[in-house]
């Protein structure tokens, strides 16, 4: 657990260097709440289609997509790459550790760092001011917590696949570029998810995506039943499962080869 | 009339100081110390066209802010410097068409792009005409043997042919005045013979004033008959190579392996350390000559290996700086 | 030496960038691909609001997706141009802004010339195909002085968009570290006057007014193609927008040139 704990640690501090871009940072997710606020209020108070879910809950809905958007895997781990780019990735293997281990535990750190120490500076002044909500009730409070966690997790499987990637193909900066369009769309950080057209929903319902932003924004709103919010972390869990043992398998190959060709 | 005129130049810096640990970190979101630093501390030098001057001096002495001052890149809090009768930063444009730099350390040259095709790029962003580039890219290619390496992109060379074509690259717009810094850091010592050649040869032949920066005491001893001495932004010694050795002697190590762990004691030079058979002794040259030296070791003991060094820069440095602390003159 | 000498040494450079850049031709291809599937999501996202609520005040899709296209192929435009810019802080932290120093040749125009980055043909694709498809939704296709609108006001959003990138840059030369705040104007600004201007609260459409010009690169010559009243100004301003444009870019610049003063004198 310790160099986990070390790398947590470190990817902390380092952002706590940065103090202006932390404030910047907030600032800007501001702005690009009260943007998507007030392009969809503008939406809403002009036409009389039938709405999936009311003003108020939009609104916390972006809130909640701002404090928590830095989770989406926007940006690899640089070190990662670069080790990959220089061809030293052959030194990993030399650690006392399991790589895939310690590369998803920096992922997770890379994930998470940012969204602690911005979404609470984030989310109070939305609550006071900017007409954000509160949870449906204190359960689904909880199960959100639960829920933000296990994105955490499911980005940080996605992060650490695309870096693995790297490894097996020259194009990995499009691939990851590629990839970040689909998690845009389909997380719901563009558009809420129930918002996009409804012959789309049964696709977004299987696919991973919506387990990055979605899934725990729709368990605050109190979208899903009690019964369902089990099925719905579970369901972030699986495809976690799922995309780290794929991770785990293309690093597997990928190092085997590194040793028997000699980097 | 000087080529070269620096009088009395100041400048300093304000370093920021970053606290440790995650405490440190937190605290350093709040304030930050700063603390001022006096990298240029009233120099003063000038230079004659067509000379060839070491300019050393260790880490942090001042050497690079001198010469990015020089270069224009850098404006000086105070003090006067003028090359060729330009004031470098306030005439950066004119100023640098005239200049070469040669960073060891870091190319200029287009990473991903075969070496021909950075030249080009530069002869047009140095305005050289096409009569006058091509006659001179075809010496310099010949002077630096770079032939074969033209069509090669940059990232594939190693260091010493980069190093060679960054040369090159200096000198496509035939500045008067060329700066070195560190050129034969990393390069094998074949390549580092190459490279002073060449720069005695320019300075012989072409008359270009080279400016030297190195940590590396045979780059002074095979080029320059001057040596500016820098440390914390003072020039503590200014004179030819003869007068910097008489300054602080020039005081040689032989290293010895010997056959067998036996007492030594030879005149002329003393033990300065001994572990087993591994001895090392230090002699002045001047005394007692390097071979006459290895000759009365071999008479005494059989010698299974050998190496002699010259004090490093820092050394010299450092001994400079102990007689200046003794003797404030 | 001949004014247009600049402009050729500019295209020495563009050539190289080129050059450099298809050494990794797959890559290339991958990322441009990815550029345009990244904006074109964005686009989807606008379509699918459409889909669901039929319009937007008063407008149709086919109306603010002009506003969309010119919007973006400004900002791919100047993202493909001030490349240089937007990549600065990493190049002052490197210490390779030294070597601009040594140059005979201005600092902006050897940052901005350095780097022409390809793969923002992705987002200009994008635009010019959700442009292409409000010009025909729209009949604008022979509209010929209208479409003369559409060129110069595309013209004066690249040029806002690249001030904000050489300004952006500027900021490097006292801070270490990345602003994000910039984002706020540049892919905010992007995002923001792809709408129209009058969805947003007043204190906001100031800011997109008098602090960025880009309502007048944007809305107001949309508002003119269109053929919709003028709500901001005189009718006249939607033909100004290129001045402008140009009148920011050259306020950037000089605020470039105290930065590159201030590094000079700093080192740092």
């Amino acid at each position: 657990m310790r160099p986990y704990l070390a790398i947590f640690k470190a990817r902390f501090r380092a952002l706590l260097q940065y103090r202006a871009a932390a404030a910047a940072g907030l600032l800007t997710q501001v702005f690009w709440g009260f943007v998507r606020i007030m392009i969809f209020t503008a939406f809403y108070t002009s036409s009389t289609a039938p709405k999936p879910m009311a003003l108020a809950e939009l609104i916390t809905y972006v809130w909640l997509t701002q404090a928590i958007l830095r989770l989406l895997p926007w940006q690899l781990d640089g070190e990662i790459e670069q080790i990959i780019r220089d061809g030293n990735v052959a030194y990993e293997l030399m650690r006392p550790v399991d790589v895939y281990g310690l590369w998803y535990a920096r992922a997770f750190a890379l994930r998470t760092a940012p969204v602690l120490l911005r979404s609470v500076p984030m989310l109070v002044p939305a609550y006071l001011l900017f007409g954000m909500g509160a949870p449906a009730s204190p359960t689904t409070a909880v199960a959100f917590v639960l829920s933000v966690t296990a994105a955490a997790a499911l980005s940080a499987a996605l992060t650490t696949l695309l870096s693995v990637a790297m490894l097996v193909t020259i194009s990995g900066r499009g691939l990851h570029t590629l990839t970040l369009s689909v998690v845009n769309l389909m997380s719901g950080a563009i558009v809420p998810l129930s918002l996009l057209p409804d012959w789309f929903q049964p696709t977004l319902e299987v696919l991973p995506f919506r387990g990055l932003l979605d899934t725990p924004i729709r368990i605050y709103l109190g979208h899903l039943p009690a019964e369902a919010i089990a099925g719905a972390i579970g369901h972030q869990l699986l495809w976690t499962i799922l995309i780290a043992a794929a991770g785990r398998a293309v690093l597997r190959r990928a190092l085997r080869n590194v040793v028997v060709h000699g980097g | 009339m000087a080529q070269i005129i620096v009088e009395n130049l100041r400048k300093h810096f304000t370093v920021a100081r970053r606290r440790r640990g995650t405490l440190g970190a937190l605290v350093g979101v709040v304030r930050r110390d700063h603390k001022i630093v006096k990298a240029l501390d009233g120099v003063s030098f000038s230079l004659e066209a067509g000379e060839l001057v070491g300019y050393i001096g260790p880490n942090g002495a001042g050497k690079s802010t001198t010469v990015k001052v020089l270069s224009g890149i850098l404006v000086p809090d105070e003090g006067r410097c003028e090359v060729s009768g330009r004031v470098p930063w306030r005439q950066r444009i004119e100023h640098v068409a005239h200049i070469g730099v040669v960073f060891g350390q870091r190319t200029q040259l287009w990473w991903d792009l075969p070496v021909v095709e950075s030249f080009e790029l530069l002869r047009d962003i140095y305005r050289v005409e096409p009569s006058d580039y091509r006659p001179r890219l075809e010496q310099l290619v010949a002077a630096l043997d770079i032939s074969t390496i033209l069509d090669t992109p940059v990232r594939q060379l190693s260091l010493g042919q980069r190093m060679r074509c960054d040369v090159v690259a200096a000198l496509l717009h035939a500045p008067g005045l060329l700066f070195l810094d560190e050129p034969t850091i990393g390069l094998d010592a074949s390549a580092k013979l190459a490279v002073r050649k060449f720069i005695r040869e320019l300075n012989e032949q072409r008359g270009t004033t080279v400016i030297l920066t190195t940590h590396d005491m045979d780059d002074i001893e095979a080029l320059c008959s001057r040596v500016v001495v820098i440390d914390r932004g003072k020039i503590f010694c200014d004179g030819d190579l003869e007068a910097l050795r008489a300054r602080v002697g020039v005081e040689r190590r032989l290293t010895l392996e010997l056959e067998h762990d036996a007492p030594l004691s030879i005149d002329g030079a003393t033990v300065v350390s001994r572990n087993g058979g591994q001895v090392v002794l230090a002699f002045d040259p001047e005394q007692l000559s390097t071979a006459e030296l290895i000759a009365r070791v071999t008479e005494q003991h059989p010698v299974r290996d050998l190496l002699v060094e010259k004090s490093p820069i820092e050394e010299i440095v450092a001994k400079l700086y102990d007689d200046a602390q003794e003797d404030p003159a | 030496m001949s004014a247009l000498e600049p402009l050729r040494l500019y295209g020495r450079y563009f050539a190289t960038s080129i050059r450099s850049q298809l050494q990794y031709r797959a890559s290339v291809v991958m990322l441009t691909i990815g550029h345009l599937l990244m904006t074109g999501v964005e686009f989807f996202g606008m379509w699918a609001l459409f889909d669901r609520f039929g319009h937007l005040q008063q407008w149709r899709l086919a109306e603010v997706a002009l506003l969309y296209g010119m919007a973006n192929i400004a900002f791919a435009i100047s993202e493909a141009v001030g490349r240089g810019f937007k990549a600065f802080g990493q190049m002052v932290r490197k210490g390779d802004f030294d070597r601009l120093l040594l140059r005979p040749r201005g600092t902006a125009f050897q940052v901005c010339a350095q780097h022409f980055e390809l793969v923002r043909l992705g987002r200009l694709l994008q635009g010019l195909a959700v442009l292409g498809y409000a010009i025909v939704e729209l009949g604008l296709l022979d509209a010929g002085s209208r479409l003369l609108l559409l060129l110069t006001a595309i013209i004066g959003g690249a040029c806002v968009f690249t001030g904000l990138f050489i300004l952006q840059a500027t900021t490097a030369f006292w801070t270490v570290e990345s602003l994000e705040i910039f984002a706020t104007v540049t892919y905010g600004g992007v995002e923001t006057t792809q709408y129209p201007m009058s969805i947003y609260r007043d204190g906001f459409r100031s800011v997109f007014t008098f602090v960025v010009p880009l309502v007048f690169v944007n809305y107001v010559p949309g508002l003119a193609i269109l053929g919709r009243p003028q709500t901001i100004g005189p009718w006249w301003l939607a033909w100004i927008s290129p001045l402008i444009g140009l009148a920011f870019l050259l306020l950037c610049l000089r605020l470039w040139r105290l930065g590159v003063r201030h590094y000079r004198s700093t080192g740092s």
